[in-house]
């Protein structure tokens, strides 16, 4: 993170519970692009990340008696956007739930290296002890998704094959 | 009433029309497929059309490939589609008023992916699902989009051979592909035989002449430069750009030059440039092109250069509707340019005229020293047609007049009797002048004096309306004391609901030149009409406004237009010019 | 995402989407900007309503649509001038002007010039991907020289147009290079931006996963951080001759003073100006 780094448990919180947010936002918004492509598998497959990421955020809610999720204006993230959060440059429009799986899977792998890097940073210990949990908790993520793909078919060959032109739009 | 269906004419129990939708969505691959179908039916000796229709996506959405195929030349998409067949549904009944079914049609769909929209099952259609992606996965790297397009094929017993060489054709070097594609095709085949409902094919008539397949923009293209275009300049738009893209490569092969501009004000000068240079040059745009050009079209009127500029209309006003067609720009074609500024505008009706109407223009302008507008829209310019080889003007390259070296007291604008003066080319010693679209005298001096105005005013106008057109002006087909008057793509739907409506006796007049004004070959065209109805695709009936300025009328004359967006149907013009040839 | 109501206060990027789903095909760049405008608008407070969004035609001119601000999509190359209108008659307003390569470099490439000349407090933000993806493929004045094409088969031939060299000799009196695939920092750089006082010009790379796939190797090639804002012309001019079109950042933010209409104004009444008519 650039400025400043969360030195309460609060604060933490509040930054672990934006990055949730952000993500399932994402992977909504992300939904709605991949059905006006007709690629419902992958549609629905965001969908279902959506609201898994939902859940995450509610526990984090739940966990800390919020009400509301708090704004994530005030935490920038050094890499591109949060760590959780889907780059919309990665996708096609024919790519298959093995590859957003994939995607998924890098997304929790980001997550679990972010949080780990507060585990190892000079911080209160209470934070710090936050920050573990959270990390395992975004492995036991990385592990879902990771069984969850072994359940997807590899992508055929010729997955990308589109035989028609590109239409004009405008 | 519904009007009868003219356009699924029989045979002996054979379909002499047969209109096939295939859809899909996300990578279905049905254009292609579609492609694959009319260079099919064109290797069977078949006349057919292709146009399509497309979600905003530009690639993945939803899509439909709409092909005609007919034993007899087609300017025109039919009343109703004998089959929808659909890889998948996903938004489909976006296409549902460009896909009109009824009671004897037939749906094919993969009854895995669901239903078919109500839209399509509530015209009493059947409906024969077929398991494509099931099958396709059976056929080592088979594709739903093949599959459909061989059981289409057996549906209308479409010859396997043509099939198979039009499939080859456009894989090219994709060899790897041909062995599951013909594999799917044949399991496509398989599928049809077990489907009750069918529409075979008519045997089409031996040909008398060579068939081309081309789309009206390439027609144009061509037409061009049959006509002696050797320079373009050009700003893509929707839906001119594939004109300006066969183009492209083409002039180079004959020795020409395309230049991509700036934009449309630079590609209008530069075409300006390149002809007061000596060389036929052309651009092509739609309206908001035109519309940005009109000034400087005003500029070649002035200065007596000679220019094409090809719209290829769109829906307007403004950036309108970019992929569908209307005939809105009649009005800034005929009216655009600020002061008085006589010039041409022509338009072709079919996809075979866009080739004479491009060439002809290229001819008319070149001789008369102005610029031309061609009117085409983007129905003809993207349909994809079989044709009977078409006609061009018949004429070898018309060469402008031009000055002779050493002319001495070389007057460029002299009022001449017929109004057209030779044009020195730079390179001619003894000859120069300079262009101006400041008003000026004989010699080309600028001049504020009224009597030059006056008199180039008149000269202008008098070059085009001294100049004998010939039998281009029109299209006069049919006889009777009712008339139809129209242009552009109009015509095709025309053409056939008069040719399937024997009861009517209407005389056909297809306007291929606007402006000039023909009164007085319009009035002998309709000698003997009592009543003349006037049918364009806008939404204020700028043709008929024009006409009715224009000329005087003996008969009755009444409007027919619609907004575009969707073209003028066989069975809809029949209908209203039944009524209103009882009322 | 839900339409921002002109009584909630807006704070979060989401109360900046508008309902209207992008249809542009995924993989394409210009996510990356409605994202990050939507977070710099977030992070500036600005409300919705406050804000006017004026674009042409293209992909990229599509955005007006997907945000909650008002919005004005023109005709193909004269946002800057809808822009400029807008914003002279309406000073109050925060004025963003948004398109392609195509749209601002060739049709707009004239207005372009007069817009970083006249200097009027607003943000030009260009999604560059080096072609025409609206009308399928050709080459935009950013394109290679040698970039074969239907319309310009074995490329154009022509040197490729330079827009932040263009935009600091007219006179911009922000320049920043930004990049889609890195949407944080290009959020950073459009808050500084449109809080930089006359006009400021981000040229945003942004790759065209349809018509040129091979752009998603600008991952590889771009340096974030590479260029470091200076207020001096000399040294931004300096810096631009060793620019390849990757370095990301600001590089120019001067002190130039922002349009503003010459010479006295008052509120006199209508009626007033009569008298030198009257006899």
């Amino acid at each position: 993170m650039t400025g400043r780094m969360p030195r309460s448990v609060d604060d933490f919180m509040a930054c672990a519970c934006a990055m949730e947010a952000e993500a399932a936002e994402r992977y909504a918004e992300l939904a709605d692009l991949m059905a006006a492509h007709a690629n419902r598998d992958v549609a629905g497959l965001f969908a279902k990340l959506a609201v898994i990421e939902g859940k995450h955020r509610d526990q984090i809610l739940e966990q800390m008696r919020w009400t509301t999720a708090p704004s994530s204006h005030t935490f920038e993230w050094e890499t591109p956007e949060a760590p959780e959060t889907t780059d919309p440059g990665d996708l096609h429009y024919l790519m298959t739930p093995h590859h957003a799986l994939k995607l998924a899977e890098h997304n929790e792998q980001r997550a679990v290296e972010f949080f780990e890097r507060f585990v190892r940073a000079r911080l209160p210990a209470a934070v710090r002890k936050a920050a573990a949990e959270m990390a395992e908790e975004e492995r036991e993520h990385v592990r879902l998704i990771q069984e969850w793909l072994a359940k997807v078919p590899p992508p055929e060959r010729g997955w990308d094959d589109d035989p028609d032109p590109p239409n004009v739009a405008d | 009433m519904t009007p009868p269906d003219h356009t699924a004419m029989t045979t002996g129990g054979r379909c002499t029309s047969v209109s096939i939708a295939l859809a899909g969505s996300g990578g279905a691959g049905v254009m292609t497929a579609g492609n694959m179908l009319l260079e099919a039916a064109a290797h069977a000796g078949f006349y057919a059309m292709m146009t399509r229709s497309s979600g905003p996506q530009i690639r993945g959405g939803e899509a439909a490939a709409l092909i005609r195929i007919a034993t007899r030349p087609i300017d025109c998409m039919a009343d109703r589609f004998e089959i929808l067949a659909a890889v998948d549904w996903e938004n489909l009944q976006r296409f549902s008023a460009e896909i009109p079914l009824d009671a004897g049609s037939l749906i094919v769909g993969d009854p895995d992916v669901g239903r078919p929209p109500e839209v399509f099952t509530r015209t009493g259609a059947a409906y024969a699902p077929v398991t494509l992606k099931k099958i396709a996965k059976g056929i080592a790297d088979g594709r739903p989009n093949m599959l459909l397009l061989g059981l289409v094929a057996g549906l209308v017993e479409l010859p396997e051979a043509a099939l198979h060489d039009a499939v080859a054709k456009t894989l090219g070097k994709r060899v790897a592909a041909l062995a599951p594609s013909l594999a799917a095709m044949a399991a496509g085949r398989a599928a049809a035989a077990a489907i009750e409902r069918r529409f075979s094919l008519a045997t089409p008539p031996p040909r008398e002449s060579a068939r081309w397949l081309l789309t009206g923009n390439e027609a144009a293209g061509y037409g061009a430069i049959k006509g002696g275009v050797r320079f373009v300049a050009a700003y893509p738009i929707t839906p001119a750009t594939e004109l300006l893209e066969w183009l492209a490569p083409a002039l180079a092969e004959v020795g020409g030059t395309l230049v991509q501009a700036e934009d449309e004000l630079a590609s209008i000068n530069m075409a300006i440039g390149g002809s007061y240079g000596g060389v036929p040059s052309l651009t092509a745009t739609s309206g908001p092109g035109l519309a940005l050009m009109v000034e400087s079209l005003g500029l070649a009127v002035a200065a007596e250069t000679p220019l094409v500029v090809v719209d290829v209309m769109r829906v307007g006003p403004s950036t309108g509707i970019p992929t569908k067609s209307e005939q809105g720009d009649l009005n800034i074609a005929l009216y655009g340019m600020h002061g008085d500024a006589p010039h041409l505008v022509l338009a072709p009706n079919s996809v075979a005229d866009c080739l004479l109407t491009t060439q002809w223009a290229v001819q008319l302008a070149e001789s008369l020293q102005c610029p031309a507008i061609v009117l085409s829209d983007q129905f003809l310019g993207q349909a994809r047609a079989v044709i009977d080889e078409p006609a061009g003007t018949g004429d070898a390259v018309i060469h402008r007049a031009v000055a002779a070296p050493g002319t001495t007291d070389y007057q460029r604008y002299a009022l001449t009797d017929n109004g057209v003066s030779p044009m020195a080319i730079p390179g001619t010693p003894g000859v120069a002048y300079t262009a101006d679209g400041l008003e000026h005298s004989e010699r080309g001096t600028p001049s504020s004096q009224v009597t030059d105005h006056t008199a180039q005013l008149d000269k202008r106008r008098r070059k085009l309306e001294l100049t004998d057109y010939g039998a281009h002006w029109a299209d006069v087909e049919g006889d009777g004391d009712l008339a139809v008057i129209t242009f552009g793509s109009c015509t095709g739907p025309l053409r056939e609901a008069l040719a399937h409506t024997p009861s009517l006796h209407v005389r056909l007049i297809s306007l291929r030149l606007l402006a000039p004004a023909q009164p007085g070959r319009l009035a002998a065209a309709l000698a003997g009409v009592r009543r003349a109805l006037v049918i364009e695709q806008n939404h204020t009936g700028q043709l008929f406004r024009y006409l009715r300025a224009e000329c005087d009328f003996a008969c009755e004359l009444t409007s027919l237009h619609k907004p575009g967006g969707a073209q003028f149907q066989p069975g809809e013009l029949q209908q209203h010019l039944l009524e209103w040839s009882r009322a | 995402m839900n339409q921002t109501t002109t009584s909630h206060q807006a704070s979060a990027p989401g109360d900046y989407k508008s309902d209207i789903k992008p249809v542009w095909c995924p993989g394409c760049g210009d996510f990356g900007v409605v994202n990050a405008l939507a977070k710099a608008l977030a992070k500036m407070s600005l409300q919705p309503e406050n804000v006017g969004i004026v674009s042409g035609i293209g992909c990229s001119s599509r955005i007006p649509a997907y945000m909650s601000c008002y919005g004005f999509h023109g005709v193909h190359g004269r946002a800057l001038a809808a822009g400029t209108g807008l914003k002279i008659a309406r000073p109050d307003l925060t004025v963003i002007v948004t398109g392609g390569d195509g749209d601002g470099y060739s049709i707009g490439g004239n207005h372009f010039l007069h817009a970083c000349r006249r200097n009027v407090d607003m943000t030009y933000i260009v999604m560059d991907n080096r072609v025409y993806g609206m009308t399928k493929g050709q080459a935009s004045p950013t394109t290679e020289p040698d970039w074969d094409s239907k319309l310009s088969p074995d490329g154009t031939g022509l040197r490729e147009f330079l827009p932040m060299v263009i935009a600091l000799a007219s006179g911009a009196n922000f320049i920043a290079r930004g990049y889609t695939g890195d949407p944080n920092s290009l959020a950073e750089l459009l808050v500084q931006a449109v809080r930089h006082p006359g006009f400021s010009f981000v040229e945003v790379l942004s790759p065209c996963i349809t018509f040129r796939p091979e752009q998603l190797e600008w991952k590889k090639r771009v340096r974030a951080g590479a260029l470091k804002p200076t207020a001096d012309m000399t040294r931004a001019t300096r810096r631009l001759l060793r620019d390849d079109g990757f370095d990301l950042g600001v590089l120019y933010a001067g002190s130039r003073s922002p349009y503003e209409p010459r010479g006295p104004r008052a509120t006199k009444d209508v009626s007033e100006l009569e008298r030198r008519f009257v006899l």
